[in-house]
């Protein structure tokens, strides 16, 4: 069906409809991987967003049942400029249109994805509206005015307290929107873990005797989250504390460091991060829209990782507690593997603390 | 920054003479990895014996030695030169192994030279056999499981240890047959039985078929940190079973899941890392379609074709990064020259879809098995790039130059459904056609994958392609709305394309298109999907809304490439084209290059101030055209491809700089050119047009025998032959009037000295740089005949001749710009053969070893310049102290059924060139470069000798005795070298009973065959399968005694009895002032 991509700023794109055909407004973010859209539709941290693939055809394997980062879509809205309609792969079960369909994610295809992706990068992240309805400027712009996705995280997280697997090592693990493959990845070094709704307070957590907590990615803007800053605050002082993106984000800001909105952030499966020590660089996966301010960091943090394209933060450890995080994604899902790495010192760390 | 200060002098190995598997792609990362050096001011010493590469170029290394790649010569060098350090990743297989050798025997250790980049050990690791199996399974990695057994019963218990099916490979056998794939334990009885009897030694490698599984390539990086990166990743279109360099290839992968792309990935970077790659390395694995089963072929720890495609497809300049890795960067600490704020350290993410097709030399091969293999066959390349798939397809179809403009073809067309099952089961270089007939036909997708093992996603796109041609067959030009038009566009139809299947005009499509404001955009191609600004004026052409392309106001010109390697079209004229753009920069005016090749340097983003990546068509072309602007466009430097776009040019208006399309066509068309010949009294060998067997007869009566017969347009197979008696030129015409109506050209042959001239023209004056004189007699092309500068056996009244002829030619053609002419000397008369109004394939090596930069003038005179205000003069330039003799490369040995002997149609691929003080010197070292060794004396010479030609082998047979060589020939020859009292022992003929004359090749008792054939190109002859068997031994075959009797010379002269006195020569110097 005949639809539009209208963006905050005026610019509009022409395409079809497809997937469940409702309007949907979100803040139109690009993804550059070329592969794992099915991981990337199911990351919670896309919560709120409409994704727009850079790479132009999507759907080629289809959809399965094993890939998905979380029990369903996530996203907004997903732009393409082409969805193929004859998947092919053994594993595939669904094709992209029968699956946003069955889970109520509207989609645009024909879309000039690079030019889009050229607007979003110059002008920065804004929202967007996927239409296939003749709207007037001024419900439009209402529209937008609506959007809010401040309570992305309480959308997102677990809503029970949960325990999985066994092990000598118990971590407990704040769900902001977690994806499965950092649930997996611990479980895979051999350790319990116990997964925390977002928003549960801290002296429940301690209760637990716990060797370490971890912090996980999620949706939205850290600096919306006072409450959880504050359990973090003293989940730090009492035991090891590590995190990844969104959970990196926090420990920054419990820690008295800022965070602060990128112009169109990190989303792909191809961003060299250098490991400040070893003076290796990885190619990592990333998905996130804020970062830590260098200039705010206090003196008692270090950084650990930088970014090659733009110098930005990936990573920091505390100089004397047993705290640290990084920004992108070791857990990939989709993208490179070559960090994975990181969930040993996360181990470590734990470890290092009973 | 981390550049290891020791390193001050490097030496690069290029690849040698473009052969089959090994084409312009290392000239295109050595000239990469050589101004990427010279970046960094290290000295750099360059050795490649091939003279028609832009790596040989004074600009592009310090020193430049067009030099044999052998041991001994690259030796010499490195005593001469004393540089501290050798690059060995860049020349291909040839360098590498130039490399090892150097190291194995001490050589760079005596000389304190150190292998920078990836060290002899990983490449070692890499390319030895055993060493790979043992380091994959040290880490894990999956190999092909394979045995070697000895006897039946151990073949079975193999077969069940490993897996049926199971590839069954004798050792030591010829062209690898007598092997196969058995399924079951009575398949492998049969075939294991075979293959035991054939093995030379009873050894037969038992082997876990990945037959029809999807073959993946990554193309990874690495530095010293051990930082490891995955520039591309490459889907093969054919699963595994045909050699990927014949398989269509797509970038990125399109049917992998990020759970199979990243396992394969994260298994290519286990495996460099462990093998210790400093710089590029490709990875071939397949995977298995029905599972996460997968298994690493090969690696090839250096640049690659591959890595030449990968670097096209995404941007990344992977020879230039390895070079600088070998210099001690690591990846961080390079930056990203597309965008200039980014570093190399990162993964090219593309936003467009590309797609290679193999170029075949089948159309000038016609008997050739065409049957593709694990043996590669190709000899070039094209690449497309689409926003979708099917573009992409479409582009690389027309780009081809096979006169496909989409996926009907008329050949498949005529074959029944069975015929068209059998065929896409043992692909050949037209399955995708017969692919598409058989969807055509309505035959079930999945049956097809499940015949050909091809991905159904891939099948799916060619019928949706195979969709629309089907719609558009049934409609007339009226039915084609707006809509419609516009969505063929986006999927990659060409207006040729629409209007062959519509059976309109491509004219009438495009006029629709201007009616409905359908026009092509372009999209840069920038490594990051748009994510960073970029600088890289790299585009390709899409049918979308917004356009990327920002056009100057400056002078601009736009230079056609010669688009992909194929036999008669190579290197050559890739090193013209970008000659012409540095000259054009030099004058200071913008330059647009459009080519359609991977391979080349000419397709390097930093070359042209806009490179356009497209097909070159007069439809691609014009878009640009349109879009640009250019002040003028040049085609002499495309070669034929170029050149016939000039007719399309002009009835467009576009104007051409260089001699204009009305005199292009006069050189070309056969009755104008007789016409202004007669008119300047210049000879051409009589001939005669003719349109039956009888006026054929009465023809060639009349001008005499032997006469040069050939079809005036040129259909498969049926090529330009030389006939000696009326019996021959009756069998030629009957076959030709068979299968064509159109008429033959009937020449007088004249047995003469042919000559060659390339000269530069600007109206009024000319200079001709040099004069070339063949070695073979005339009869044989051009491009495989031994050319030698200066001319050894002309007089300096020939030489004026020359001169004036030439300068007649020119002015009559109004050449401006480039002329070549071949002329025969017969009894002391001159004779034009052919005038090409272009550049041709010698201009490179007459450029280097007369230092007249050739290319800069012509294109100099094209802007308006007058030689005569140029400093190198007007007429004929100086002769070059220095001897240089070009010799002919052959890739025979890879195709199947093909003939070996030379003729009129070329089917050298490749050249390399022998410089020397004296000729001998020049000679001998381009037979050692060419790889025709001086046989071994321990080794006998076998001689087969036709009628004509006995009496004048006498000589040459005695001085072979007299040099200490044994001659074994047939009966016949024998008996007449006996009778002359020259020694020779008469061996069995091929009919005969064993031992026979093929016995005695596959035994390793010979060392030359000397075979003179009557009549080639019959594969049933004993001829025939001599010289294939020959070459397929890896034996040199001479088919022309005047080669032979050059051989014997420089073996007389003792030049060849000690490599120590040959010497070796600094191309890079010299005077560049004219006389």
């Amino acid at each position: 069906m005949k639809g539009k991509l209208i963006l905050e700023n005026g610019i509009m794109f022409e395409g079809n409809c497809f997937g469940k055909i409702s309007d949907t407004v979100g803040e139109v973010v690009f993804n550059t991987g070329m592969t794992g859209y099915q991981e990337i539709l199911t990351d919670p941290s896309y919560y709120g967003q409409i994704v727009s693939m850079t790479y132009p055809l999507i759907g080629n394997y289809g959809i399965n049942t094993d890939d998905s980062q979380s029990d369903s879509p996530k996203v907004r809205g997903f732009i393409i400029r082409e969805r193929c309609l004859e998947p092919n792969n053994f594993r595939c079960e669904f094709n992209l249109d029968m699956y946003l369909k069955k889970n109520n994610i509207m989609a645009i295809e024909g879309i000039d994805t690079r030019h889009l992706t050229k607007v979003i990068r110059n002008a920065g992240t804004m929202k967007g509206l996927i239409t296939t309805n003749n709207i007037e400027r001024e419900d439009i712009n209402k529209y937008f005015a609506d959007f809010s996705n401040k309570s992305a995280v309480k959308e997102v997280t677990i809503k029970k307290i949960k325990t999985l697997g066994e092990g000598e090592q118990h971590v407990g693990i704040l769900d902001f929107g977690i994806k499965n493959n950092i649930v997996n990845s611990f479980l895979y070094k051999g350790c319990k873990i116990t997964i925390f709704p977002a928003f549960t307070a801290a002296d429940k957590i301690l209760n637990y005797k716990l060797d370490g907590i971890f912090l996980s990615n999620g949706p939205g803007d850290p600096s919306d989250l006072p409450e959880i800053i504050d359990n973090v605050k003293i989940l730090i002082d009492k035991m090891p504390v590590t995190g990844i993106c969104l959970g990196v984000q926090l420990i920054a800001l419990a820690l008295g460091c800022e965070t602060t909105k990128m112009k169109f952030g990190h989303r792909g499966c191809n961003h060299p991060v250098k490991d400040l020590k070893t003076a290796k660089v990885t190619i990592t996966s990333q998905n996130h829209g804020y970062m830590i301010k260098e200039s705010s960091l206090t003196e008692d943090i270090e950084i650990t990782h930088v970014n090659i394209n733009d110098g930005t933060i990936e990573g920091i450890k505390h100089k004397y507690l047993p705290v640290m995080g990084v920004q992108y994604h070791p857990e990939a899902c989709p993208g490179p593997h070559d960090s994975n790495i990181i969930f040993d010192d996360f181990m470590n760390m734990y470890k290092g603390a009973k | 920054m981390t550049l290891d200060t020791s390193i001050k002098k490097v030496l690069v190995i290029g690849s040698g003479p473009i052969v089959i598997g090994q084409a312009a792609e290392f000239d295109y990362s050595g000239t990469q990895a050589c101004r990427a050096l010279r970046e960094e001011g290290i000295e750099t010493i360059l050795i490649n014996s091939n003279p028609a590469t832009i790596m040989t170029d004074k600009d592009i290394a310090d020193k430049v030695y067009i030099e044999p790649l052998t041991v001994e010569f690259a030796e010499k060098i490195i005593a001469k030169e004393r540089p501290d350090s050798v690059i060995a990743g860049m020349g291909g297989q040839t360098g590498l192994n130039l490399t090892v050798e150097l190291y194995d025997k001490g050589i760079l250790d005596k000389y304190n030279v150190k292998v920078i980049g990836t060290s002899v050990d990983s490449i070692k690791k890499g390319e030895d056999r055993e060493l790979f199996k043992k380091t994959m399974n040290e880490i894990g990695e999956p190999i092909v499981d394979s045995e070697i057994v000895t006897d039946l019963d151990e073949g079975k218990e193999a077969a069940v240890r490993i897996g049926y099916p199971v590839i069954i490979r004798p050792a030591y056998t010829l062209g690898g047959s007598g092997g196969g794939i058995a399924g079951n334990e009575n398949e492998l009885t049969e075939i294991l039985t075979k293959g035991l009897q054939l093995s030379m030694n009873k050894q037969v490698l038992i082997e876990k078929s990945i037959k029809g599984w999807k073959e993946i390539e990554y193309e990874v990086m690495r530095d010293k940190n051990g930082t490891c990166i995955a520039i591309c990743n490459m889907e093969n279109f054919d699963p595994v079973g045909v050699h990927t360099g014949d398989s269509i290839v797509v970038a990125p992968s399109q049917t992998l899941s990020d759970v199979e792309y990243q396992m394969l990935r994260t298994a290519s970077i286990k495996i460099i890392d462990a093998i210790g790659i400093e710089g590029g390395c490709n990875v071939q694995l397949a995977l298995n379609p029905d599972n996460f089963e997968y298994v690493v072929i090969e690696i090839n720890p250096r640049v690659s074709r591959s890595s030449a495609l990968a670097s096209k497809a995404t941007g990344y300049p992977i020879a230039k990064v390895a070079a600088k890795i070998a210099l001690g960067y690591t990846l961080d600490e390079i930056k990203n020259s597309v965008t200039e704020k980014t570093y190399a350290a990162f993964e090219p993410s593309l936003d467009y879809v590309v797609l290679k097709i193999p170029k075949w030399p089948f159309d000038k091969f016609f008997y050739a098995d065409r049957i593709l293999g694990t043996k590669m066959m190709a000899t070039g390349e094209v690449m497309a790039i689409g926003n979708n798939f099917e573009a992409a397809l479409l582009k690389a179809v027309r780009s081809l130059e096979i006169k496909q403009y989409n996926l009907y073809s008329n050949k498949a067309a005529g074959k029944s459904i069975s015929e068209l099952k059998a065929i896409i089961q043992n692909p050949d270089d037209e399955r995708l056609f017969y692919i598409a007939e058989l969807i055509r036909r309505g035959y079930r997708i999945d049956r097809i994958a499940e015949l050909t093992k091809i991905d159904e996603f891939f099948l799916h796109k060619i019928s949706n392609i195979v969709n629309e041609e089907e719609k558009l067959r049934k409609i007339k030009i009226e039915l084609l709305d707006d809509k419609w038009l516009k969505k063929l566009k986006k999927i990659g139809f060409s207006d040729r394309g629409i209007a062959d299947l519509i059976g309109s005009g491509p004219n009438d499509i495009y006029n629709l298109r201007m009616k409905f404001n359908i026009k092509a955009v372009y999209k840069m191609v920038d490594t990051c999907s748009g994510e960073f600004e970029a600088i890289s004026p790299y585009y390709y052409s899409t049918y979308d809304e917004y356009d990327e392309v920002q056009t100057s106001d400056k002078k601009k010109i736009l230079v056609i490439g010669s688009g992909p390697i194929r036999i008669g079209q190579g290197v050559e004229f890739d090193y013209c084209s970008v000659h012409c753009i540095f000259a054009l920069q030099k004058c200071g005016v913008e330059t647009i290059i459009i080519n359609n090749n991977p391979e080349t340097v000419s397709t390097d983003f930093d070359i042209a101030d806009k490179l356009y990546f497209e097909p070159l068509t007069e439809e691609d072309v014009l878009n640009i055209v349109e879009k640009e602007h250019p002040d003028g466009v040049i085609l002499q430097f495309g070669g034929q491809t170029a050149i016939k776009l000039a007719n399309f040019f002009k009835e467009k208006n576009i104007p051409i700089l260089g001699t204009n399309p009305e005199q292009i066509d006069a050189a070309e068309d056969r009755e104008k050119f007789d016409a202004i010949l007669e008119s300047l009294n210049i000879k051409r060998p009589i001939g005669k047009a003719v349109l039956n067997l009888n006026d054929g007869i009465k023809a060639a009566d009349q001008v005499g025998y032997p006469v040069l017969v050939r079809p005036s347009y040129v259909l498969g197979g049926q090529g330009m032959e030389v006939t000696y008696t009326r019996e021959e030129l009756v069998t030629y015409l009957e076959n030709a009037f068979k299968s064509s109506k159109n008429p033959v050209l009937i020449d007088k042959y004249l047995v003469g000295r042919e000559i060659e001239v390339d000269a530069i023209c600007d109206g009024e004056d000319i200079l001709i740089p040099g004069i070339m004189e063949h070695l073979e007699r005339a009869g044989i092309h051009s491009g495989d005949s031994i050319a030698i500068y200066p001319p050894k056996n002309l007089s300096s009244y020939t030489k004026l001749k020359l001169e004036e002829i030439t300068k007649k030619i020119a002015k009559s053609l109004k050449s401006i710009g480039m002329i070549n002419i071949q002329f025969v000397e017969y009894k002391d008369e001159l004779y034009v053969i052919e005038v090409n109004p272009r550049s041709s394939r010698t201009v490179p090596y007459i450029s280097k070893v007369t230092k007249v930069p050739m290319i800069e003038l012509a294109t100099r005179v094209m802007l308006g310049e007058k030689l005569k205000d140029m400093r190198y003069g007007t007429g004929l330039y100086k002769e070059s102290s220095l001897t240089a003799v070009k010799v002919p490369v052959f890739s025979t040995q890879k195709l199947t059924g093909v003939e070996v002997s030379l003729g009129p149609e070329m089917k050298s691929t490749g050249e390399v060139l022998g410089i020397g003080r004296t000729y001998f010197e020049a000679l001998y070292k381009g037979f050692i470069a060419a790889g025709l060794k001086i046989p071994d004396k321990s080794k006998k010479i076998l001689a087969t000798i036709r009628d004509a030609d006995k009496e004048n082998f006498k000589e040459l047979a005695f001085k072979l005795n007299m040099l200490g060589y044994k001659i074994v020939a047939t009966k016949n020859t024998a008996k007449h070298l006996n009778n002359a009292g020259i020694k020779a022992e008469v061996v069995n003929k091929v009919t005969e009973k064993t031992p026979n004359i093929i016995d005695f090749i596959k035994n390793g008792e010979i060392g030359l065959v000397i075979d003179i054939p009557t009549k080639a190109n019959n594969s049933g002859t004993d001829g025939f399968k001599i010289r294939r068997t020959s070459v397929e031994a890896s034996i040199n075959v001479l088919t022309s005694l005047d080669t032979v009797a050059a051989l014997v010379e420089v073996m007389e002269s003792g030049i060849s009895d000690g490599d120590g006195e040959a010497d070796i020569y600094n191309i890079s110097l010299g005077s560049h002032s004219g006389r």
